[in-house]
C-alpha cells in the first residue's frame, strides 16, 4: 500500500510542487522569524558585551518618570556629582567615571538637513578620550567649547569633515560647533549597532544634554583586583541608598540587550503574521489540490477497493501522501527561512543597525520543530477531506466508466450558512460585546472561521456569478468556451476564488477602517482646528522634532498675525501615574487655534495652575480647584491647581500646562506651533515669514492648514501600504492556486481541446479560452474578496464608532483596482497553462483516454 | 463552395507519402509510399487489419500529423509544409472531421456544438443548409440538449451534423460506428451515405468493419503501410472475402 502511494506520488511531482509551495512559504516565514531574532539576539549580545568591557559597574539614577516602550523615550535622570564623590569613596573602587551621554544630539547634515535614526539612538557625550573601544581615527578630541568630535557613521552620514562648522540640536536650539576629530570603535568599527555619536567637553555636553552643568547620566566603575563585581555592586548600592539603579557589567549587557530584543518582537509579530496568511491560504490550495487528485483518481482507488484494500487504508494513503509532501515542504520551508532570516538580519544591521558585527546565522531547536509541526500539520489537515472522500468510493466505480455526477450542494452549503453566521457572530461579539483582553483573539477567529464558511458556501453562489461575469467576455467563442469551463466544476472554481477572497478580503477590509479612519480624522480636524499656519515636524526618531522657541516671539510681530500659541509635551506623573501633557506658552492663542469659546475657561494660566479636559477630569472626579502634583521627568515635583476644565477637543489633549513647566520636561523645546491671522490677512502673506524664521530648525516646517491635516492623514496611506505588500504575499500563493487549477482542466480536458484544434480553433484562440477562464476565476475570487472585506470592514468601522470614527468610507477607487488587478492576476496565472494547451498535439489530444 | 479549377481536382489527394515513426529498433514505417485520390461526391472506405497505416494515412491526409516524404492535397491546395495557422484554418474552413469518441464539448447545447466550426471561424450558417443537416440527422427537437442528456447514437449523429454544416471539401470520418450498437451503427452510414448521395458531399471513413465498409462507393485495402487493392460498389461479403485474403496472418476481423 505505502508503495503504491509513494509511486503515485511521484507520478504527479508538478503538481504536488505547486500545492506544496504554499507550505513552504508559510513555513519560510515561520523558521524565518525565529532565525532573524536568533542571530540579532546574539548579535546584540556580543555587540553590549563590547560596549560594557571596561565596566564592573553601572550607576544610574533612577527615573523621574518611568516611561514605558509604547510611551516613548525615557528622559535620563542626571546623577549629581556628589553621588560620584560617594562612589569613588566605595572600598574596592579602583576607579569611576562620571560619563554623560543621552539620546537627543542631532546634527545637521551638510546639506542643511537633520540626521534621521530609523531606531538607534543619536547620542550627544562628553568626550573621555580614547580607550581599548574608542580610537581616534582623525584629528584630536574637543578642548575648547565650540568643538566637537563625532563618530565615523555621523561624519558618514552628514558628509562632514575635520574644520567644518556644524550644527548641532540639542535641549538647546542650534547651536555651531567647529569638527575637530572623527573616531570609530574597535575592530574598526564606524558605531555601535548604528548609533550615532558626537562628543563635546564635559562641560557643554552636561548642558545641552542633561540640562545642567555638574551632573552625569552614569558612572561607570572598575573593580580593583580581587573584588567581584557582584560584591561591589552590593557596596555601592549599600552606599548610595535609593533613588539609584546599580548594576554589574554583565547585567547591563544582558538588560540592554533584553530591551531591544523586545523591540524585535514587533518584528517577529509580523512575519508570524505573514505566516500565517500563507498558511491559512495554502490550506486552501493544497484541499484543492487533494480533492483534484482524488477525483481523477476514482478509477484507481476504486480498483483498489475492489481487490480489498480498506477504508482505513485508503484513507491512510491519502493521509501519507500528505505526511510526505508536509515533510518536505518543511525542509524546504526551514531552509529556505534559514536563508530569509540571515538575509532580513543582513538588511536589518545594514538599515537600522548599521555596522553591526553579525554573528553566526542561529538556527535554534524551536525554529526547526515549529517547521515541521507546521508544515505537516497544516497539509495533513488539508489533506483530510479528500481523504475521507478516497474512503467513500465505491469498488463498483472501478468497473463503470461513468464522469463522477455533479454531488448535491445541500450539505456544503447548509454547513456553510452555520460556519458563516458562527464566524460572524464572534466578529459581532469581538467588536460589540466587552471581551476585555479576549477581544482581539475573538475578533480574528470571528473572521478566519467567517472565510471558512464563506469559502463553502462559495460553490452555491459560483455558478450564477462565475456565469455573470463570463458574460463579460463572451463576446467571443473562445471567451465564450472559457466562462462554460469556469462554470463546470463549482466546487474547484469556489475554492480556487476562495484562495484568492482571503487576501483580497484582507486587504479590503482594512483599507475600508484606514479610509473611514482618515476620513474621520480629516472631517475632525477640519471642525476643530482653526488655525491656518501649523508649525510641525515628522517625527523620524525615538524623540519628537523641535524648534527654537524664539521663532514664536519673532512670530508674534509678523504683521497680519493674530496669535501665536507653541506647544511642548512629554510624560509626566501626575499624582503617581504616567500621563502625556501638554504645555504652552500661549493658553489664549491655543484656545483661538482650536476654536475654544467655552466658557470658564481663563486666556491665561499661572504658573501653578492647569487646565484639564472634562472626560479625565470626570473619570477622575476632579474639579476647577482639586490640586494636583506633578513629577516632570526632571527636576522635583510641584503642585498645581486646576484652573479650568474644558470640553474634549477644544484644546488638544487632556492637559495644557503652562509654559514654566516645560522647562523640567525631557525635551524643552516646542514641538509645534499654531497660528492665527487677523482679519484681512491671506496665509500666502505670511507663510513664507514664518517658513524663513524656522531656517534655524531643520526639523519642523510651516505649513498651511490643509497641508498640516492632509501630511497626519498620510499616515494612514503608508499603513495601507504596508499591509497591501503584506498580503500580496496571500495573493502571490492563490494566484499558484489559479495556475494549479487551470493546469488540471487543460489536462483534463485533453481531448476537448484536441477535438476543438481539429475543427479549427486556432492556437491564440485557444490561449484566449484558457485566460477567460483563468480571469473569471480569478475576478470571481476579487469579487468574493471585496465584498466580504467592505462588509467587514464596515462592521468593524462601525465597531469603532465610540472610538472617533465617525466617517464610513468604502474605497471604491482601491476596490475597483482590486478587481483590475484580480483580472491581471488571471492573465498572468493563464499563461503556462494556456501555452500548454496552445502546444497540444492535437493527433495525441484526440487519442488521448 | 469553394472555387475550383475546369479540371476538377480531387477533394484529397496523397502522392508517394511516406510516414515513418521512431527511429533505430523502435523504427515503424507507417506508410511506405502510398498514393490515392479521393474523388469529390464519393463515399471511400479505407480498410485494412489493425497496423496497416489507415488512420495515419487519413491522419496525413486530414492535416492532423506530418509526412516524412511524398504531397498531400486538400482539394487543389497542398497542405504539405503548411504551419499550423494555415493547417488550422484549413481544418476549419475546409476539413470535416468524425469521431469514434462522438467527441462533443459537454459545456455546449448540441445545436452550440454543431455550429462550434462555424462559431469559431466567425461565420453564420446557411439557413437552408441548417435546415437540411438538421432535418436529415433528424436532431430538431434535441437541438438544446447537452450531449450527456443525448444517447450515443444521438451524439453521433451530432457529430456528424457538425462536421457537414460547414460543407468541408472532404469529411474524414474515423471509425464512426465504433463505439455503437449495430442499429445507431447503421443509421448513421445510411446518414452519411445520404449526404454524398444527396448532397454531393466528399467522405473519407477509415474502418475495420466490412458492414460499414458496405456502405461506401469505393473500398481501399491497406496493408503495411501500402495500398494494396480497392473494390467498387462493394457489399459485406465481398469486403469480407477481401479482407481474408488480404492477410491470413492478421487477427481475425471483426464482424
Amino acid at each position: 500500500m505505502l508503495r503504491a502511494t509513494l509511486k503515485s506520488l511521484l507520478a504527479r511531482k508538478l503538481r504536488l510542487i505547486l500545492s506544496g509551495l504554499a507550505v513552504v512559504l508559510g513555513v519560510m516565514f515561520v523558521a524565518g522569524a525565529f532565525v532573524v531574532t536568533d542571530t540579532l539576539s546574539k548579535s546584540f549580545d556580543s555587540l553590549f558585551a563590547s560596549a560594557y568591557s571596561t565596566t564592573d559597574v553601572g550607576v544610574t539614577a533612577k527615573p523621574k518618570v518611568a516611561v514605558s516602550e509604547f510611551e516613548g523615550e525615557e528622559v535620563v535622570t542626571p546623577l549629581p556629582a556628589s553621588a560620584l564623590a560617594q562612589v569613588r569613596g566605595v572600598p574596592g573602587v579602583k576607579s569611576a567615571a562620571g560619563l554623560v551621554d543621552a539620546d537627543g544630539a542631532r546634527v545637521i547634515g551638510s546639506d542643511g538637513k537633520v540626521l534621521t535614526s530609523v531606531g538607534p539612538p543619536r547620542i550627544g557625550s562628553a568626550w573621555a578620550g580614547t580607550d581599548d573601544l574608542v580610537q581616534l581615527r582623525e584629528g584630536r578630541g574637543p578642548t575648547a567649547d565650540d568643538e566637537f568630535v563625532v563618530n565615523a557613521t555621523v561624519a558618514k552620514a552628514a558628509g562632514i569633515k575635520v574644520g567644518d562648522r556644524v550644527g548641532v540640536l540639542t535641549l538647546e536650539p542650534k547651536k555651531e560647533f567647529k569638527l575637530v576629530g572623527i573616531y570609530g570603535y574597535s575592530g574598526d568599527r564606524d558605531s555601535l549597532g548604528g548609533v550615532q555619536e558626537v562628543a563635546f567637553t564635559e562641560p557643554v555636553a552636561q548642558k545641552l544634554m542633561l540640562g545642567q552643568t555638574g551632573v552625569y547620566s552614569s558612572v561607570r566603575v572598575q573593580a580593583e583586583p580581587g573584588v567581584t563585581p557582584e560584591a561591589l555592586r552590593d557596596r555601592i548600592a549599600a552606599t548610595l541608598g535609593d533613588g539609584y539603579v546599580t548594576k554589574t557589567g554583565d547585567q547591563l549587557v544582558a538588560d540592554t540587550s533584553a530591551d531591544l530584543q523586545a523591540g524585535l518582537g514587533f518584528f517577529t509579530n509580523i512575519l508570524l503574521g505573514f505566516a500565517g496568511v500563507a498558511l491559512f491560504v495554502g490550506i486552501f490550495l493544497i484541499l484543492n489540490t487533494f480533492s483534484i487528485i482524488v477525483a481523477q483518481r476514482t478509477r484507481e482507488l476504486a480498483l483498489m477497493r475492489a481487490l480489498g484494500a480498506s477504508r482505513r487504508q485508503m484513507i491512510g494513503s491519502v493521509l501519507v501522501e500528505a505526511v510526505v509532501i508536509g515533510l518536505i515542504a518543511s525542509v524546504l520551508g526551514l531552509a529556505a527561512g534559514v536563508g530569509v532570516g540571515a538575509l532580513l538580519a543582513y538588511l536589518f544591521n545594514s538599515f537600522a543597525g548599521g555596522g553591526m558585527q553579525l554573528g553566526t546565522v542561529g538556527v535554534p531547536l524551536t525554529a526547526i520543530i515549529s517547521s515541521f509541526v507546521v508544515g505537516v500539520l497544516v497539509t495533513v489537515v488539508a489533506a483530510v477531506l479528500p481523504a475521507l472522500r478516497a474512503s467513500r468510493i465505491a469498488p463498483v466505480a472501478a468497473m463503470q466508466d461513468v464522469a463522477t455526477p455533479d454531488r448535491p450542494l445541500t450539505k456544503v452549503s447548509v454547513a456553510g450558512g452555520v460556519v458563516t453566521a458562527a464566524g460572524a457572530t464572534g466578529l459581532g461579539l469581538g467588536l460589540f460585546a466587552d471581551m476585555g483582553d479576549a477581544t482581539l483573539w475573538t475578533i480574528l477567529a470571528g473572521v478566519l472561521v467567517s472565510f471558512i464558511g464563506i469559502a463553502l458556501l462559495t460553490p452555491l453562489i459560483s455558478r450564477p456569478v462565475v456565469s455573470a461575469i463570463g458574460r463579460l467576455f463572451s463576446w467571443s467563442l473562445p471567451g465564450r468556451l472559457g466562462r462554460l469551463n469556469s462554470g463546470r466544476n463549482p466546487r474547484r472554481t469556489a475554492i480556487t476564488a476562495a484562495a484568492l477572497m482571503v487576501g483580497i478580503a484582507l486587504v479590503t477590509g482594512v483599507t475600508v477602517v484606514m479610509d473611514s479612519a482618515k476620513a474621520s480624522l480629516k472631517a475632525e480636524a477640519a471642525t476643530i482646528l482653526k488655525a491656518e499656519v501649523v508649525i510641525s515636524g515628522d517625527q523620524n526618531g525615538p524623540r519628537p522634532p523641535t524648534y527654537d522657541p524664539a521663532v514664536l516671539r519673532d512670530t508674534a510681530k509678523i504683521p497680519g498675525v493674530r496669535a501665536v500659541a507653541g506647544l511642548w509635551n512629554d510624560q509626566v506623573t501626575i499624582n503617581g501615574e504616567n500621563h502625556y501633557v501638554n504645555a504652552t506658552d500661549n493658553l489664549a492663542g491655543l484656545k483661538d487655534a482650536f476654536g475654544n469659546t467655552a466658557v470658564g475657561t481663563p486666556s491665561t494660566l499661572r504658573d501653578d495652575q492647569l487646565a484639564v479636559s472634562v472626560p479625565e477630569a470626570q473619570d477622575y472626579g476632579w474639579q476647577v480647584g482639586t490640586k494636583l502634583t506633578i513629577q516632570p521627568a526632571r527636576g522635583d515635583p510641584r503642585e498645581y491647581t486646576i484652573a479650568a476644565v474644558y470640553p474634549e477637543d477644544s484644546l488638544p489633549g487632556s492637559y495644557v500646562l503652562p509654559v514654566a513647566a516645560a522647562k523640567d520636561f525631557g525635551i524643552t523645546q516646542p514641538t509645534m506651533g499654531f497660528v492665527r491671522l487677523a482679519d484681512g490677512y491671506a496665509v500666502s502673506q505670511v507663510l513664507p515669514q514664518v517658513k524663513a524664521l524656522l531656517a534655524d530648525s531643520p526639523e519642523v516646517s510651516a505649513q498651511d492648514a490643509q497641508a498640516f491635516v492632509d501630511e497626519q492623514a498620510a499616515t494612514f496611506d503608508t499603513l495601507i501600504t504596508m499591509i497591501q505588500i503584506l498580503l500580496a504575499l496571500a495573493i502571490l500563493i492563490a494566484v499558484l492556486g489559479v495556475i494549479n487549477t487551470l493546469a488540471l482542466s487543460v489536462l483534463e480536458r485533453t481531448r476537448e481541446l484536441g477535438l476543438l484544434r481539429a475543427v479549427g480553433l486556432g492556437r491564440a484562440q485557444t490561449m484566449r479560452m484558457v485566460t477567460v477562464e483563468a480571469v473569471v476565476i480569478s475576478v470571481f475570487g476579487a469579487l468574493l474578496g471585496v465584498v466580504v472585506g467592505a462588509g467587514m470592514g464596515t462592521a468593524v468601522t462601525r465597531a469603532l464608532k465610540s472610538d472617533g470614527i465617525t466617517e464610513l468610507v468604502l474605497p471604491w477607487e482601491r476596490m475597483g483596482t482590486y478587481l483590475v488587478l484580480a483580472a491581471l492576476v488571471g492573465v498572468i496565472a493563464a499563461v503556462l497553462p494556456a501555452i500548454r494547451a496552445a502546444r497540444l498535439n492535437v493527433l495525441g489530444a484526440i487519442a488521448h483516454d | 463552395m469553394t472555387t475550383t479549377d475546369s479540371r476538377e481536382p480531387a477533394a484529397a489527394r496523397a502522392g508517394e507519402v511516406w510516414k515513418v515513426y521512431g527511429t533505430g529498433e523502435a523504427r515503424v514505417v507507417a506508410l511506405r509510399g502510398v498514393s490515392a485520390e479521393f474523388e469529390r461526391g464519393r463515399f471511400t472506405a479505407i480498410m485494412g487489419p489493425s497496423g496497416s497505416g489507415k488512420s495515419t494515412l487519413m491522419h496525413c491526409l486530414a492535416g492532423l500529423d506530418t509526412v516524412d516524404r511524398g504531397e498531400v492535397h486538400v482539394g487543389g491546395t497542398k497542405i504539405t509544409g503548411m504551419g499550423d495557422k494555415a493547417l488550422t484554418r484549413l481544418r476549419r474552413d475546409r476539413v470535416g472531421f468524425i469521431f469514434q469518441q462522438f467527441n462533443l464539448l459537454p459545456t455546449l447545447s448540441a445545436q452550440e456544438n454543431i455550429r462550434l466550426p462555424l462559431d469559431i471561424a466567425g461565420r453564420k450558417p446557411d439557413p437552408q443548409w441548417w435546415d437540411i443537416v438538421i432535418d436529415t440527422v433528424g436532431l430538431r427537437d434535441r437541438l438544446s440538449h447537452r450531449p450527456s442528456q443525448l444517447s450515443g447514437g444521438q451524439q453521433q449523429r451530432v457529430a456528424c451534423a457538425r462536421a457537414l454544416i460547414g460543407r468541408p471539401d472532404v469529411i474524414f470520418a474515423d471509425e464512426p460506428t465504433g463505439n455503437l450498437d449495430s442499429r445507431s451503427g447503421a443509421e448513421i452510414l445510411s446518414f452519411l451515405r445520404a449526404s454524398v448521395r444527396e448532397h454531393n458531399q466528399t467522405i473519407v471513413m477509415v474502418t475495420h468493419d466490412p458492414v460499414a465498409a458496405s456502405y461506401a462507393d469505393r473500398v481501399v485495402f491497406l496493408a503495411d503501410g501500402a495500398i494494396v487493392d480497392e473494390l467498387t460498389g462493394p457489399t459485406p461479403e465481398t469486403v469480407l472475402d477481401m479482407m481474408k485474403r488480404l492477410d491470413t496472418h492478421a487477427e481475425p476481423v471483426m464482424l
